[in-house]
């Protein structure tokens, strides 16, 4: 913990996007990073929306409320409209020790790139794929990121930075109904960046480009060049054939264990050794 | 000597004429060779010599012509490298492909995107694949993959997660060769988290999940993956490509050099936010069998279960079974390994006592490495595996074991 005064942690909160009725919900990844922040003792959690508020999208937002945030700092912005130097504003008064959001947003271009551009432009590290935060001191926080395969790796990074989360952190938990009724959705009007935002040309709709349901990629085929009706029929009819692999026949155990033991470390799987 | 073909007549005759007393004899010297140029140059073959006596007293006829291949022996036969050899000596332009090379070598989805990079170069003359390797590389194919040029960092400093190091080679590399194209992998964390950094650094609107390119038109178009892949997005080809696996097909028609890159490239000195502390020791059993890197899998050949249980502790490996195992009651159903169980995609697959159902050789097609422990050098596990040690399987684990636990307690007493 900060030793003078509680560490300040924003998060970033989208309207996602149901997989399959494509209704407005809140996004997994951000209810993750919300669940994360609301789990850290003793820190004040910012939650902040940045975006259009209309009928469908209220019942989404109102649905992180119902985790246990009592408010929800909105600031407006236009259907299409970029919303990175709203945020970079809104960011900037609200001074988090801390941005923690979701790895990617589940309509639209879904990118990814939102954390790296808000955090080029505060000048902040940025670190994905966060699965959780260990330890926050002065200035530094110790965090766990999920690699491949279900591995940890363990980062220290100088704050403030903005984190964004992984899939495989912590699920979010229910949204309480009462609690997403009475919580307060603040209207946070920011006139001097809203002129700045209308001006900013990367909004979607000038960009010529197309949106359309997703086509299901083509299976690969296996390509055979053959030359000879016998290769092709073997290339079409494949069994097990050895692939050219070492058989080692009437070793000692020991013996055997060693070549065994010499090719996981050559592969680099026995890296636990020095854990443990 | 004279190239001119001379016929024998007399020779000729004596071996048409089967009556001829010095039939045999000629035949004889004639004999072994079932195609020959006649003195014409047309091909003749004698078809009694075509082929071979099989176990049943029947002939066979290899149309591979392995087999007259090896009874000619002036004929050598030799599998014939097809590929041409590309040779770019100063290049104009580059396009730079920054593979993942998770293990050290190239996955699939890095020979795909070297395959996409050549496409791209294919489209500008004298133009080089640069491939960017951070790290220690294990790889020998780079110029088969496809890498005209190479430029290996070799710090350790890159063995870890160093996002901002890797930024400031990726910059200064921008600073001196000005690349047409940056092609990444978008997987999780190598390339989609270096890719990002890159093009908010150089002010591109990357193309995310990009699965297809299309070059025909006047202008390059591409289509990526949008909104939680349920959209397909059409837009322009940027110069930031963050690229599915099979976004295109691997090289396979050329062959080229993968020469160092002989350009000096110095990377400004960076004052990194982030440290890593190290991976973090995680419970081997915890890990979902689909996505577990490294395997320990028992079959119908395990006697000593507590030995395998013990061994699979000590090496810090992922369980898995055969369904033998699990029909037996030896291990739970969640940790069949196969076509009906889970489809594995481990770097290593270590398996003991399996024999190999074509099932279970399904379940682990993806696997890279496996190590096959058998009593039966025969079976089908055997052929697959890329280590295959024949001998009995409890002794050997327990070998096995007993070396990693002094390796570890080596590594105790040394800390």
């Amino acid at each position: 913990m900060l030793p003078d005064s509680t560490a300040r942690i924003a998060v970033l909160l989208s309207v996602g996007q149901h997989p399959l009725t494509a209704r407005p919900r809140r996004a997994d990844q951000d209810a993750r990073a919300l669940e994360l922040a609301l789990q850290l003792p003793g820190v004040e959690v910012l939650p902040v929306h940045a975006g259009e508020l209309n009928d469908q999208n209220e019942t989404a937002l109102r649905s992180y409320l119902g985790m246990g945030a009592s408010a929800l700092k909105l600031l407006p912005a236009a259907e299409g409209e970029d919303v990175l130097p709203l945020l970079q504003q809104g960011l900037r008064d609200l001074q988090p020790d801390l941005v923690l959001c979701g790895k990617r947003a589940e309509h639209g271009e879904s990118s990814g790139l939102m954390p790296y551009l808000l955090a080029q432009s505060l000048g902040w590290p940025v670190i994905s794929g966060l699965v959780e935060i260990e330890r926050l001191e002065a200035g530094h926080a110790t965090v766990l990121q999920a690699l491949p395969r279900g591995q940890r790796r363990r980062l220290r990074v100088t704050l403030p930075a903005v984190l964004a989360m992984d899939d495989a952190a912590p699920a979010a938990r229910q949204s309480a109904f009462g609690p997403a009724r009475r919580g307060v959705l603040e209207v946070e009007q920011m006139v001097a960046v809203a002129e700045q935002g209308l001006a900013n040309l990367n909004n979607l709709s000038v960009l010529n480009w197309q949106f359309q349901p997703a086509r299901k990629r083509p299976k690969r085929l296996k390509i055979i060049k053959a030359t000879s009706a016998r290769d092709r029929f073997k290339a079409a009819a494949a069994k097990a054939e050895s692939s050219g692999g070492q058989v080692l026949q009437g070793l000692t155990p020991d013996a055997a264990a060693e070549t065994i033991l010499k090719m996981l470390r050559e592969e680099g799987v026995m890296n636990s050794t020095h854990g443990d | 000597m004279s190239t001119t073909r001379r016929r024998d007549p007399r020779a000729e005759r004596i071996l048409r004429n089967r009556l001829h007393p010095l039939h045999l004899t000629l035949q004889l010297q004639h004999s072994g060779v079932a195609e020959w140029l006649g003195p014409n140059g047309v091909k003749r073959r004698n078809p009694h010599l075509v082929g071979f006596i099989g176990p049943n007293g029947v002939r066979r006829i290899d149309r591979s012509g392995a087999q007259s291949a090896a009874s000619q022996t002036q004929v050598h036969v030799t599998e014939q490298d097809t590929r041409r050899t590309v040779q770019l000596d100063h290049p104009d332009h580059y396009i730079t492909v920054i593979p993942d090379m998770t293990g050290g070598r190239l996955s699939a989805a890095d020979k795909d995107l070297l395959g996409l990079a050549q496409r791209l170069a294919a489209e500008k003359p004298n133009t080089a694949v640069l491939v960017v390797v951070f790290g220690e590389s294990k790889e020998t194919q780079l110029g088969e993959a496809g890498a005209d040029r190479v430029l290996t960092v070799a710090d350790p400093l890159f063995q870890q997660y160093s996002p901002e190091q890797r930024l400031a080679w990726l910059l200064a590399l921008e600073q001196a060769l000005q690349p047409d194209y940056w092609l990444l992998p978008d997987s999780g964390l190598g390339g989609g988290d270096l890719g990002r950094r890159l093009a908010v650094a150089l002010n591109v609107r990357a193309a995310t999940g990009l699965w297809q390119v299309n070059l025909d038109g006047d202008m390059p178009t591409c289509v990526c993956r949008a909104a939680a892949a349920t959209q397909d997005l059409l837009r322009d080809l940027p110069r930031v490509l963050l690229a599915l696996p099979e976004c295109a097909e691997p090289v396979s028609e050329t062959r080229h050099e993968a020469l160092e890159l002989d350009i000096p490239v110095s990377p400004a000195a960076v004052n990194p936010a982030i440290e890593d502390l190290g991976a973090v020791a995680v419970d081997p059993a915890s890990v979902a069998l689909a996505e577990a890197e490294f395997i320990l899998s028992g079959g119908n050949g395990v006697r000593d279960w507590p030995g395998f249980h013990q061994a699979a502790r000590v090496l810090g490996a992922t369980e898995g079974a055969s369904r033998v195992a699990v029909d037996d009651g030896f291990m739970p159903r969640d940790r069949q390994v196969g076509a009906t169980g889970t489809w594995v995609t481990a770097r290593v697959y270590l398996a003991v006592g399996i024999s190999g159902a074509i099932q279970h050789l399904q379940g682990i097609q993806s696997c890279e490495k496996v190590i096959s422990i058998n009593t039966d050098p025969g079976c089908d596990m055997v052929k697959r595996a890329d280590l295959a040690v024949i001998g009995d399987a409890a002794a050997i684990l327990q070998a096995l074991t007993e070396k990693v636990g002094q390796l570890k307690q080596e590594v105790r007493d040394v800390a």
